[in-house]
């Protein structure tokens, strides 16, 4: 079942800025530095000028990115496919929604000082307990990080304490996303029903529509995948990096060597999910709408996919697919809308028949041959 | 003045009505021809002459021409001065026949015509000769339901109507009905100990119309032995219909989970027997639904029978499908289950986006047949749809025969002997590779087949399958993978627990709950209700 040689990795010699860690982060500066030039310096006119609109889908393949790393740091390091990891993604983006829906305050169609918009249409008198603090950016940060991790953290301590693993572990993710959407749909819930949170205005006093705005959120993406990866990195390659790879190679062997397995998973499964969270809080200033749709297990199902074609186990993999596949959607679902649902049924199929090793297996192949 | 005058017309009708019917041989005729003649004048007064004499006339057309005019379809043809009746009315106008020919129809302008007046009190009246009418027909249900018709506004004519059938009415359940109304009415009597008596009686009935009367007699009768009794009796009822209540969400329920069984029966063969992941289940479902509609599309004018050729047929196609796919792509991902599930979801999605291509994104409506529709009541507040009854069945015959396939044919001898130990069944020359897509086909033809039920309950579309396939995979989680009766047992109570909570917490909590139930139970047992036992359980 090993699902990489271990001629590949040879955790015992590996540090955090390896290779292809350095080689990441310095195209990732590229990028970044690049798209402010050519957003901020370049003349509209100019073929090198990329439009704010631009700036702001990269943003958010980017969070699309590190969401990416979260789910092949699990999958990839620690052999559990999570087909429920847009639950967190999404309780991440939730928790930003509420304090971007705070921010409005009296500038609402209804001009409520306190009540977002959805709540006075409900004829709701006060604001439930669960929103009392989003007015504070701190506490929300927090919430973007405790909701998800704390969530993560219940399930995996049920979960992996009593043994469920593999497709059965899969399969109760996915029912997990499937019951939060369920649950987020309804009104009385308290977050806006099926319209979800939207109609933010701003976000610290900067304004979401202003050019600025979307630049800074774009880098700030940009540092979070970069930080994100760096932490990845490092979790992987210490020694609780070495146990997780034991557990996805041989479960059994580790445990009976006397490592903790339970524990080493949930750690790590309760930082991927806070990572996910992260990466929809920066979504959601930047596309300006979280909803229940979040949670559908499709587009958990379809995260997984970015990173079977990018490349398990190797984090720029991850990367490389949450932004290819991204991309070519953002392009046939515009182009071609009746050939993206064919095209990525395809890529499902032939990612694992032909591509085991995605995109990075491919390029390593290249290089080993070189 | 007018009542005086309104009075003495209509005893003189009823006079002339008694002279029509004994002296003259045709008098019936005259009465009725007479009558109509008074309502063709459209005033509301003669109508109402008219009407009487209609019902004296006892003439046969009378309950036809008084029922046409109470569901507002008989019209008087202003130029012509005649009486017709109304098919349609529609942006031309209305559509109109003559009384005595109603096929040929012809179409006049909107103004052309006048509705007949009716009143409340003429309404009153000619629902009181229909049901007296209906009272005496041939068929027990016609006379059952004419008699719940009357509960609600009894007085004392049709009170002597039915009296008067009480005396050779020979079936018992309508017998109950005479007496639950002559207790109704004893129940208004200025006698106590009358209405004292008549309470036990109404105790039995479940009629809506016994409960409202029994609830205003509980709290205004002026005896307190009354108000007790019939307080009593009212708690007899309420007992009553909370335990039928109880057994129709029961009934619901095993028709809820029925559908979950045949949902994810298929499954519990794929994933339970063969240890294999179909993400693309549920889109079997949906070629199984999608068959049903073409075979209707081919075959229109036998609707009915079209159901009987659809399951062989979706189970043919779908099974096919199952084939190409374990074939195509299954047998190269062996072993590595996580592959099998996200290759088999790609499968699906391109399977939903082809179904949209061919069929259309929209739903399609797949028509159920006549003898799906209707209902068996067995009681004025518990009655049997039918289609839920047909999808218990349907779903407990599926389940039977797949059982004996897998107990009782060679097939299922390999199927399980593949499950259990791959390399032995190998061994004593079993083709195993045939054997996969045996099974394989056999899982996605039931699921094909589950497609046909489902058509005939939700709508038929490109979402149909995706909508299962979450429900299919907990149900045979829950069940204890390559069990089938535990996916029986699973599907079912699922149902039934969906069904109970539904009306405390609303459909969707009562899914969310169970979805929760589901994950924290695969906590404690993670290998469902009734795990397999032995070496086979390891693999």
């Amino acid at each position: 079942m090993s699902l990489v040689s271990t001629q590949q990795i040879n955790p015992i010699q590996e540090t955090i800025f390896n290779r292809s860690t350095v080689l990441f982060l310095t195209v990732l500066a590229f990028v970044s530095v690049f798209v402010v030039i050519c957003n901020q310096f370049v003349p509209v006119g100019s073929a090198l000028h990329i439009p704010t609109y631009t700036v702001t889908l990269l943003g958010k393949y980017l969070t699309f990115a590190l969401l990416a790393v979260s789910i092949d740091l699990i999958w990839g390091y620690l052999g559990i496919l999570s087909l429920g990891h847009g639950a967190f993604f999404a309780l991440g983006g939730y928790a930003m929604g509420m304090y971007l829906m705070r921010q409005i305050g009296d500038r609402g169609v209804y001009g409520d000082p306190v009540l977002p918009d959805f709540m006075v249409f409900l004829n709701w008198d006060e604001l439930p307990w669960f929103w009392h603090g989003f007015d504070m950016f701190g506490l929300s940060m927090l919430m973007v990080v405790l909701v998800p991790g704390l969530l993560a953290f219940l399930f995996g301590w049920l979960t992996f304490r009593s043994r469920v693993t593999g497709v059965y572990l899969s399969i109760i993710t996915q029912a997990l996303t499937y019951a939060l959407m369920l649950a987020f749909y309804r009104n009385e819930m308290g977050f806006g029903g099926n319209n979800g949170l939207t109609d933010f205005k701003d976000i610290l006093g900067f304004d979401l529509q202003s050019d600025a705005t979307r630049l800074t959120l774009f880098l700030l993406s940009a540092i979070a995948l970069a930080l994100g990866y760096i932490a990845c990195r490092y979790i992987v390659t210490s020694k609780l990096g070495r146990v997780a790879l034991a557990i996805r190679d041989a479960e059994s062997r580790t445990r009976f060597i006397g490592y903790k397995v339970e524990n080493v998973k949930l750690w790590i499964w309760s930082f991927s999910a806070a990572l996910a969270g992260i990466a929809g809080a920066l979504y959601v200033p930047q596309v300006g709408i979280i909803n229940p749709n979040e949670f559908s297990p499709l587009n958990s199902i379809e995260m997984v996919v970015w990173v079977a074609l990018g490349g398990r186990a190797t984090l720029y993999g991850a990367v490389i697919g949450a932004v290819v596949v991204n991309y070519a959607k953002t392009y046939f679902t515009g182009a071609l809308p009746e050939v993206w649902l064919f095209a990525l049924g395809g890529l499902f199929i032939v990612t694992t028949i032909f591509l085991p090793k995605g995109i990075a297996g491919l390029l390593s192949r290249k290089e080993q041959r070189a | 003045m007018t009542i005086c005058k309104r009075l003495a017309s209509a005893l003189l009708l009823v006079f002339m009505s008694l002279c029509g019917s004994t002296s003259y041989g045709e008098g019936n005729q005259t009465l009725f021809d007479e009558g109509i003649r008074l309502i063709e004048t459209g005033k509301l007064k003669k109508v109402a002459d008219g009407v009487d004499l209609l019902i004296n006339s006892k003439h046969d057309r009378s309950a036809f021409i008084l029922e046409s005019m109470l569901e507002s379809k008989l019209y008087r043809h202003k130029k012509q001065k005649q009486l017709v009746m109304l098919v349609e009315k529609n942006d031309k106008g209305l559509l109109i026949a003559d009384l005595d020919s109603l096929e040929s129809t012809r179409q006049i302008g909107k103004r052309k015509a006048k509705r007949i007046p009716l009143n409340n009190k003429l309404r009153g009246k000619i629902k009181g000769y229909l049901a007296s009418q209906n009272l005496n027909a041939d068929q027990v249900s016609v006379r059952k339901a004419a008699i719940q018709k009357l509960l609600s506004a009894l007085d004392d004519e049709t009170l002597a109507l039915i009296k008067a059938r009480a005396l050779y009415e020979s079936n018992p359940d309508v017998q109950l009905l005479i007496d639950t109304a002559i207790a109704l009415d004893a129940l208004q009597s200025e006698n106590e100990t009358d209405r004292l008596k008549a309470i036990p009686t109404l105790s039995e009935s479940l009629e809506p119309a016994v409960r409202n009367q029994l609830t205003q007699t509980a709290t205004n009768d002026t005896s307190k032995a009354v108000q007790l009794a019939a307080q009593s009796a009212l708690e007899k009822i309420e007992d009553k219909i909370a335990f039928y209540g109880f057994v129709e969400k029961i009934f619901f329920g095993l028709s809820l989970g029925s559908v979950l069984v045949l949902a994810a029966i298929g499954l519990a063969i794929t994933f339970g027997v063969m240890g294999c992941i179909n993400m693309a289940h549920g889109e079997l479902i949906m070629i199984g639904a999608y068959t049903t509609y073409v075979i209707q599309l081919m075959m229109p004018n036998s609707i009915g029978a079209s159901l009987f050729i659809a399951v062989p047929a979706a189970f043919v196609v779908s099974g096919l499908v199952g084939i190409a796919i374990e074939r195509g792509v299954i047998q190269f991902l062996k072993g590595r289950p996580l592959e099998t599930l996200l290759a088999t979801f790609g499968i699906s999605l391109v399977l939903q986006q082809a179904v949209r291509s061919i069929f259309s994104p929209l739903n399609r409506s797949v028509e159920t047949p006549d003898w799906m529709a209707g209902s068996i009541e067995i009681n004025p507040i518990f009655s049997l749809t039918l289609n839920r009854l047909y999808i218990i069945l349907f779903c407990l015959a599926v389940f039977a025969v797949l059982f004996l396939v897998l107990k009782r044919t060679v097939l299922g001898l390999q199927v399980r002997a593949v499950s259990q130990n791959r390399n032995m069944a190998r061994a004593m020359g079993v083709r195993s590779e045939w054997v996969d897509a045996l099974t394989f086909g056999l899982g996605s033809g039931i699921a094909g087949v589950a497609g046909v039920a489902l058509s005939q309950l939700t709508n038929v579309g490109p979402n149909l399958g995706q909508s299962y396939i979450i429900d299919s995979f907990m149900v045979v989680v829950f069940g204890g993978v390559g069990n089938l009766w535990g996916t029986l047992v699973a599907g079912m109570s699922l149902g039934v627990a969906n069904k109970m909570l539904e009306p405390v917490s609303g459909a969707v909590l009562a899914k969310i709950f169970v979805l929760v139930f589901i994950i924290l139970f695969i906590q404690k047992k993670p290998r469902g209700l009734f795990p397999q036992k032995g070496r086979a359980a390891e693999g």
